[in-house]
């Protein structure tokens, strides 16, 4: 019997969707909204944000954030494109589409923050 | 085509409640990706230097992007609650061999989400 790789898609998406429950609404809080409103200002301040993103634990952490994150769309987004829009028949480029976009952008986080 | 086969419906989700909402849950995902994609540019552009930087927070404060940020926290916070409904089926937690009411499990994961958000936003705002 051939072994699916489901588990392993589905063990990413699980992860990301943690991780992006847990952390992505203050993200998108402070360096969004609160930013527009003028609050975080100051500490989206170029030097300040350079000091703290340098640091390797911050960058770890950045890094797990986006391809987690990234990983957790694909997963959910070929169910749906699949399921939601009858795409069954394409379920192939489907998933290498998805997948191959979280990847792509894991890899560029890890070029940026490698080079921060 | 055979006469057995039902061509595809597109819109089997709308108008049912409970399917919409199943909908809008696997959609929030593409926000979430969405401002993974920004935080990816946001330190591209902090690594290209300070105008780069300075310019990409100028385009973050636009009046589309703030539009975008404010529906983007709004699925964010739905995916939230929607994973934290969820997680007592997805993991039966046992303390001592008895089960832990699944209110306890969704209520611990607030907690731990409330406290998580304190942490980053300190170390945003104070670091």
């Amino acid at each position: 019997m051939r072994k699916s790789a489901e588990p392993f898609w589905w063990l990413l998406f699980a992860t990301g969707g943690t991780v992006a429950a847990f952390l992505v609404p203050v993200h998108i809080l402070l360096g969004g909204v609160a930013l527009a409103a003028g609050v975080t200002r100051e500490a989206f301040a170029y030097d300040r944000i350079l000091t703290l993103v340098s640091h390797p634990a911050s960058r770890l952490y950045l890094f797990v954030l986006i391809s987690l994150s990234l990983f957790h769309w694909a997963h959910r987004f070929r169910y749906t494109l699949a399921e939601g829009l009858h795409l069954k028949a394409s379920w192939l480029p489907v998933s290498v589409g998805c997948y191959g976009s979280a990847i792509l952008g894991t890899l560029m986080a890890a070029m940026v923050l490698a080079r921060l | 085509m055979s006469p057995f086969h039902r061509p595809p419906q597109f819109n089997w989700w709308v108008g049912n409640r409970a399917f919409t909402l199943f909908v809008v849950r696997e959609l929030t995902s593409v926000f979430v990706a969405a401002y993974a994609v920004l935080a990816l540019l946001l330190l591209r552009n902090l690594a290209l230097g300070r105008d780069a930087y300075e310019a990409y927070l100028r385009w973050l404060v636009t009046p589309g992007m703030v539009a975008f940020h404010i529906v983007a926290l709004v699925a964010a916070l739905y995916h939230s609650t929607t994973w934290f409904a969820l997680s007592p089926k997805a993991m039966v937690v046992r303390i001592g061999g008895r089960r832990v009411p699944p209110r306890v499990v969704v209520s611990a994961n607030y907690l731990a989400w409330i406290i998580v958000s304190v942490i980053v936003a300190v170390i945003v705002l104070r670091a």
